[in-house]
């Protein structure tokens, strides 16, 4: 497995209800890089080189998923940097948030079948352009763990074909769609590439006693490499 | 408006109370008068009266449970005992001591380097029954506060489940409540679920058995116990307001006290918010690790009525609590509500005087309300005081520890020996290839059998990284150390069959399931915790039942070396009069050193020959195949050998720790055609078994005789296992080899009887639930 430079730091943002923050921070360490706690009542990213924003069910989602964490004060810069490309990774609940902050098109809901899913995912990887995805081979397939209750990808028609046609569907479902995602749609990016959002946990594939692959782990080491690239740059 | 004070209960001695109304008895009722010297005021007659209800006081159970508490001694607190394959130059403490047993929240096991482990298994039965959402979450909840009472940070769940027929409508509008409910809660609250039942029984239509069980880590020096210590010390409730919700019987008080403005009807059932139980445990946990909580208890069941009587007879001291300040929900609620209010995510804790703002600033971080209600004082009373004068002035041990205790009655049923008489020797069975394929394949697809993955896939099992292994598999397995891979392995248990037919060797039987469970995936089994699911306590069949359960499970729990370490009685688990079956769910807990080491149940790697240990006996009795092909249950269940289960037990884990198989699976409902089912199907993987010369294929096939498990063994290891096996004394037979099929598709065949695709193996074992369900 590829280690990136020791020194890139990946902040990974806590909000009231993450519950995969931990995790998060040991696939970044597990890839080589350090990970950086940030909070979510502080609005400073302490100069990390990446952020994580991890699954779990942020103030409860007893409002649409998302909807309250995207007003944390760790947004404010999060969103100002995302936009001038800093790489910035939503998983599950931080996918969410990143739809609901608009820095990425489209939305989550309700899994069609009505309950929640926790299962080994397998899934396409076609986009391997993105900070989070170069260390993937073009339509490389990986099975990583899937586990949500609002998981369900949609978009008006436009959008989809625009994300289709500019390459930006990074993950697609293969064999059963878990969730009644359009278009089999788990992951998308931003059109810079810098800002990618999926509903499998990559996290929780780094290590073949915890996961049932170590095929999430790639989605960290790209972005160490994506990191320090963007240093040279 | 009146407020019963203490004052006006002196002046009142002949007031009427609706004590029988409570559910206490005249007698009772007598003696709270005896202790106090006077009349109980409102707020005192509503802790007792539920601090002194079955639930809470265990008065029926309490003279039979002591049993438990006699294994601790002969075989628990203070015996160091050997952790399996511990590598012999570990420098660490030996595993297994107790630091703390029956009478605290959970039991704390020492799992060595430096860790402890907690757990406790507890009922949600009737709440569940009610609203089946709720009630099951909230079930959740309460065990995980249970566990962080104890100091420990939650790491893992799983929930023993049974309900009446899966064709009965009512399971339709149970068991997805259920199920919904655990995973609203668990998944949102961030703790993986790594196993548990899933069984069906028609007793269980009426009363549905919800049992959730939490497992929690800590260092040695973490350990909390739930004291009120040091004079000036203040109390602090801190979490969700206080509301109207689980009050149940005491609106009974509040009608007599407020007649006209008083709450409206409430609802019995609590509401969870998983959200902040989150936050609570965070925030707790952070006050541990800061190191400023003297003393913590958890709100239950009984709320603040609980809370502050067990915390203050624990201390040294008394306790002083002023209702007014406890934040509610509901401004109309009466002090005999506030205290007896069952609302969820609430804890109270004990601090410093010198530590209360750093406290209150930790909860501040994690948007928890926190409040300082009370001061421990030495007057060796609880008092409680409301709008400036005293509801509550008690001697808190009689509340929480004192309340009565119960000689009931029991003798062995009348049908008893009848029942064991109607063995299932005349059944039918099945002699031709034909039947046995047939008969293997109903069994797969029965409802017990049958994959619990539309279940098991509504839980999170993923999340916080450490789960190893989860359902299916025969035990959950959490790693609670990275550096060193040491992790602990949770296996659940109970046939109630079994222990209908005999209570003593039923419940022996369920924690010998749970035992070899933990075995199989190479853990040391080390401690038991139960939940006790019973009929009513006042039936001497029933009772007779729970004393011959207790029995037989303490004689076993100290044949085995596992003491137990505290767990649940759940009595009143019937329907009119007509009880469940007897349902002992046994929880065993083990330790492994190495979790990369861990053994899965699946067969992965053809060519690796598989090898069924034990001794197989004609034993059918309430077995699986006699319920689900005739409907029968009679005559004995399978025979205890505990000292099979051991000698099992330790090859498994030790054929393990040096990577001498690939699988291990127990054998248990459905016998080996079950297990090989389970083995096959989990990576895919077929099989081709070959029945011994002389053997009877039906008796081989589906016999529930135990100490038994199926190993997969590859050829290099052959040897070294066949020879361990024989030094142990251990019977092994070489029945067959894992075979992906080559070319053709993999199957399970059992050569010259008959064969199976694994295609049609898998539609049979997994439709079943779905094909109810999704409809």
């Amino acid at each position: 497995m590829s280690k990136g430079p020791p020194d890139v730091r990946i902040g990974v943002v806590t909000f009231p209800g993450s519950l995969d923050d931990r995790d998060a921070a040991r696939a970044v360490r597990i890839a080589g890089g350090e990970p950086v706690a940030l909070w979510h009542g502080d609005s400073d990213l302490y100069q990390v080189d990446a952020v994580v924003l991890p699954g779990g069910f942020s103030y409860g989602d007893y409002l649409r998923c998302g909807a309250i964490a995207r007003f944390a004060p760790v947004m404010e810069p999060l969103i100002d940097a995302a936009r001038g490309g800093l790489p910035v990774l939503g998983i599950c609940n931080g996918f969410q948030i990143l739809c609901e902050s608009h820095l990425l098109p489209g939305a989550l809901i309700r899994n069609d079948h009505r309950k929640f899913v926790c299962r080994d995912q397998q899934l396409r990887v076609e986009n391997t352009t993105t900070a989070w995805t170069s260390g993937y081979q073009a339509d490389q397939e990986i099975v990583i763990p899937l586990k949500n209750g609002e998981g369900g990808y949609v978009a008006d028609e436009r959008t989809l074909d625009e994300l289709e046609g500019d390459g930006r569907v990074v993950f697609r479902y293969l064999e059963d769609n878990p969730n009644g995602s359009y278009r089999d749609i788990a992951g998308i990016t931003n059109a810079r590439g810098n800002v990618v959002g999926l509903m499998p946990h990559p996290e929780h594939a780094v290590d073949t006693v915890t996961g049932p692959t170590t095929d999430g782990l790639a989605v960290f080491s790209s972005c160490l490499n994506a990191a320090v690239e963007g240093v040279r740059a | 408006m009146t407020i019963d004070t203490v004052k006006h209960a002196e002046a009142t001695p002949d007031h009427e109370q609706p004590w029988a109304e409570l559910g206490l008895k005249e007698d009772e009722y007598q003696r709270i008068r005896d202790i106090l010297g006077r009349r109980p005021t409102s707020s005192e007659l509503a802790m007792y009266s539920v601090m002194w209800s079955e639930h809470c006081s265990y008065k029926s159970s309490k003279v039979h449970l002591r049993r438990f508490g006699e294994v601790q001694e002969s075989a628990g607190i203070g015996a160091e005992r050997r952790a399996g394959a511990r590598p012999d130059n570990s420098q660490e403490t030996a595993a297994g001591k107790l630091l703390a047993g029956i009478g605290e929240n959970a039991g704390v096991v020492d799992v060595g380097h430096g860790y402890a482990v907690t757990f406790k298994v507890e009922s949600h039965n009737h709440p569940s029954y009610v609203e089946p959402y709720q009630g099951a979450a909230t079930g959740v909840g309460g065990i995980v506060r249970d566990i962080l009472a104890m100091g420990a940070r939650p790491i893992a769940v799983m929930d023993p489940l049974r309900f009446g027929p899966l064709e009965a409508a009512d399971t339709a509008r149970v068991l997805p409540g259920v199920v919904a409910g655990i995973g609203g809660y668990g998944n949102c609250l961030g703790l993986p679920n790594i196993g548990g039942e899933v069984v069906f029984d028609a007793s269980y239509a009426g009363n549905p058995l919800v049992n959730a069980l939490c497992v929690g880590v800590m260092k040695h020096e973490d350990l909390h116990l739930a004291h009120a210590s040091g004079i000036g010390n203040l109390v602090l409730l801190y979490g969700a307001k206080t509301g109207g919700d689980g009050i149940g019987g005491v609106s009974v008080l509040a009608s007599e006290t407020f007649d006209e403005e008083g709450p409206m009807k409430r609802p019995s059932v609590q509401v969870g918010d998983p959200f902040m139980e989150k936050l609570l445990i965070e925030c707790t946990l952070e006050m541990f690790a800061d190191g400023l909580v003297v003393g913590i208890q958890d709100l239950g069941g009984a709320g603040l009525s609980c809370a502050t009587s067990e915390l203050a007879s624990a201390g040294e001291g008394g306790m002083h609590v002023v209702l007014d300040d406890v934040p509610l929900r509901d401004s109309t609620l009466s002090p005999e509500e506030i205290l007896m209010s069952e609302s969820q995510e609430r804890m109270m804790a004990v601090v410093t005087p010198d530590d209360i703002d750093r406290v209150l600033e930790i909860c501040r971080k994690w948007d928890v309300d926190a409040t300082v209600v009370g001061e421990v004082n030495d007057s060796g009373r609880l008092t409680i005081e409301w709008r400036g004068e005293q509801v509550v002035d008690v001697p808190p041990r009689t509340v929480a520890h004192e309340g009565p205790v119960y000689e009931r009655p029991y003798a062995r049923p009348s049908w008893q020996d009848a029942l064991q008489a109607a063995g299932p020797q005349e059944l039918p069975r099945p002699s031709t290839g034909d039947e046995f394929r047939t008969t293997l394949l109903l069994l797969a697809g029965s409802p017990n059998l049958a994959s619990k993955a539309w279940v098991t896939d509504q839980y999170d099992r993923y999340v916080l990284g450490n789960t190893v292994l989860a359902q299916p598999e025969d035990s959950g397995v959490v790693r609670i150390d990275e550096a060193s891979g040491l992790g602990v392995a949770m296996a659940t248990d109970a046939n109630g069959r079994y222990t209908k037919l005999d209570p003593y060797a039923g419940a022996q039987l369920a924690l010998a399931e749970a035992y070899r469970n933990v075995a199989m995936v190479g853990a040391q089994p080390l401690a038991v915790s139960d939940c006790l699911n019973f009929g009513s306590p006042e039936d001497p069949d029933v009772m007779w039942q729970f004393a011959e359960a207790v029995r037989g499970l303490a004689d076993a729990c100290r044949a085995l070396e596992t003491p137990v370490t505290g767990g649940n009685v759940s009595f009143y688990n019937q329907t009119g009069d007509k009880a469940i079956l007897p349902t002992p769910v046994v929880g065993v807990l083990g330790v492994i050193e190495d979790v990369s080491r861990r053994t899965p149940s699946g067969f992965r790697t053809p060519g690796q020959a598989i090898y069924l240990l034990g001794e197989t006996r004609d034993e059918f009795g309430g077995s699986e195949w006699a319920h689900v092909v005739h409907g029968h249950l009679g005559g004995r269940p399978p025979a205890v050998d505990l000292d099979a289960e051991k000698v099992l037990a330790d090859l498994v884990v030790q054929a393990s720790h040096e990577g001498m198989i690939g699988a291990a699976h127990d054998l248990s409902d459905g016998g080996l055609a079950q297990a090989l089912v389970e083995s096959c199907l989990r990576y895919g993987a077929g099989a081709r078994i070959r029945i011994p010369e002389g053997v009877d294929p039906f008796v081989f096939l589906f016999s529930e005789s135990q100490a038994r498990a199926i190993v997969a063994v590859p050829e290099s290891e052959e040897e070294r296992f066949a020879d361990i096996c024989a030094a142990r004394g251990l019977p092994y037979q070489r029945i067959g080899v894992v075979d992906d099929g080559g070319d053709g598709a993999p199957t399970l065949d059992v050569e010259g009887i008959f064969s199976v695709p694994l295609d049609e193996l898998r539609e049979a074992h997994e439709r079943t639930l779905p094909a109810r369900f999704e409809a």
